[in-house]
């Protein structure tokens, strides 16, 4: 008993003696909310592909995506400057997990749209996820005329639905350090109408992405789409992209190079038509590779809760 | 003697050895920051500064997460972490000096007291000497605020600001800290 006193007297001692010189510490730990890890990517792309970052609550996103023509196209298409593509879209952040967004491409003359939901984000503190699993349903509908579409055949009727593919991606990633991030974003892109009997109308890819800061404000990103189970018609690869993220004040600029042109899931996921090993190759082989580049302006439309000042 | 009976003497002890010196705290204290150039306002506030004032010694301490601030613009809040606080790396700023000008037993009676805080800050793990006017306002009904605004310079923090932007960030930024301290128990 007398112990359990002299315990107490000393704990009481103690914990006074502590708080002279340790004011702050006389509070105990501080309680804290969860705090999400953040900046894993410098945007919601890596390059084509949807990296684990959304665009943030109440944000919106000016997307401009531009692959020029393949650069081995040598001196008469001026290195790729002619032949070029364009997407332009929106992106809106609806809250903290939810983003959504369209755009437009002028590969095929493609409308396309998206959502892409955060259903575990990775933990700083105050909780215990170690990554982040977001999942993204994506639709494109190609407004081409009917003699036009890849898979033209004048004895089909040409249907709305054949016009529509749709892609559905899980990404599963983590940002290991200030600098290093990694993701797998494996998914399956589904074609209602393909050319030939032989192509499969589901093409399954498993597929990864990464980025290293060099500095602050300039990253490397490189990605890869790999079909699965002869997915591919003959004349497409596989789409690998590298290229940088270069930050400024309210911009992120993407500059790539990548064998693939379209920049919605069916056309770099499965229509891939440059290939790395043409890169210097002479123009009548066939396409190289394309220089390209994203940039992406944000505008806040919604204001985040913030304390009064 | 019962266990319990001891476990409750020892409850009752501890807040006596606290009380008998005039400790006051907050965990929502407000801290703001403000950047002011023809090009660009920056704006960023946190509501979640954690302070412990001894009136008796004049002892202050203040600790804050440089995650808490928010900005209006989610972008600039990235950057703000990302870019130049690195609050990966220094994931707080700290106060650690004393206010002068009051006494303990002033804080019993309403009215508005000039002070003087100084000590030492540390942002962006680089800690410098810092001196501020401010006021206590004792409202009589057992609330104590602490207003001050003082200036930073980022490059004395080793804040580097690079030059595309160093028009729309002011070379001294504003403080402001208001503290609503309530006495500790």
């Amino acid at each position: 008993m007398r112990k359990i006193l002299l315990l107490n007297i000393a704990l009481v001692l103690s914990a006074s003696a502590f708080a002279q010189n340790d004011l702050l510490g006389m509070l105990g730990e501080e309680e804290t909310g969860p705090e999400y890890t953040n900046a894993a990517f410098k945007t919601t792309r890596v390059i084509n592909a949807h990296s684990l970052e959304n665009t943030a609550n109440g944000v919106l996103d000016f997307r401009i995506g531009h692959r020029f023509g393949p650069g081995n196209g040598g001196l008469q298409d001026f290195f790729g400057l002619d032949g070029a593509t364009v997407r332009l879209g929106f992106d809106y952040g609806v809250n903290d997990r939810l983003m959504v967004g369209f755009g437009r491409s002028g590969y095929q003359k493609t409308l396309d749209a998206f959502v892409k939901y955060k259903l575990v984000r990775q933990c700083d503190a105050g909780c215990k996820a170690p990554l982040t699993v977001a999942i993204v349903a994506a639709s494109s509908m190609t407004t081409l005329d009917a003699q036009e579409v890849p898979w033209y055949d004048p004895a089909r009727e040409d249907y709305f639905t054949h016009r529509l593919s749709y892609a559905w991606t899980l990404i599963v990633g983590r940002k290991f350090s200030e600098g290093v991030s990694f993701q797998l974003n494996p998914g399956v892109v589904h074609r209602n109408l393909v050319a030939s009997a032989d192509d499969p109308n589901d093409v399954f890819h498993a597929s990864g992405a990464g980025r290293v800061k060099i500095t602050k404000r300039l990253a490397f990103n490189a990605e890869y789409f790999h079909v699965l189970r002869n997915g591919l018609e003959d004349q497409f690869k596989n789409s690998l992209s590298v290229g940088f993220d270069i930050e400024t004040g309210g911009h992120v600029f993407q500059l790539h190079l990548s064998n693939s042109a379209g920049m919605f899931d069916r056309a770099f996921i499965t229509e891939s038509n440059g290939d790395w090993a043409r890169t210097f190759g002479p123009p009548g082989d066939g396409a190289g590779i394309h220089f390209g580049f994203n940039i992406s302006r944000v505008f806040t439309l919604k204001e985040p809760k913030r304390p009064k000042a | 003697m019962t266990l319990l009976s001891n476990a409750l003497l020892g409850l009752a002890l501890a807040p006596l050895t606290l009380l008998a010196q005039d400790r006051y705290m907050t965990r929502t204290g407000h801290v703001d920051f403000h950047s002011s150039t023809p090009i660009e306002d920056i704006h960023a506030d946190n509501d979640k500064a954690v302070s412990v004032w001894d009136a008796g010694t004049g002892a202050l301490e203040i600790s804050m997460l440089i995650k808490a601030f928010t900005f209006k613009k989610a972008l600039m809040q990235e950057h703000f972490n990302e870019n130049y606080m690195e609050s990966g790396k220094f994931p707080k700023s700290n106060f650690k000096g004393s206010i002068k000008g009051v006494t303990a037993a002033q804080l019993a009676v309403a009215g508005t007291y000039p002070v003087t805080v100084e000590g030492q800050i540390t942002i962006h793990g680089v800690e410098k000497p810092v001196k501020a006017g401010g006021t206590i306002t004792v409202d009589g009904k057992g609330g104590i605020r602490a207003d001050s605004q003082f200036k930073v310079k980022p490059a004395d923090h080793d804040i580097k600001i690079p030059g595309a932007v160093r028009d729309n960030i002011a070379e001294s930024i504003q403080i402001t800290v208001r503290f609503d301290y309530t006495k500790m128990p």
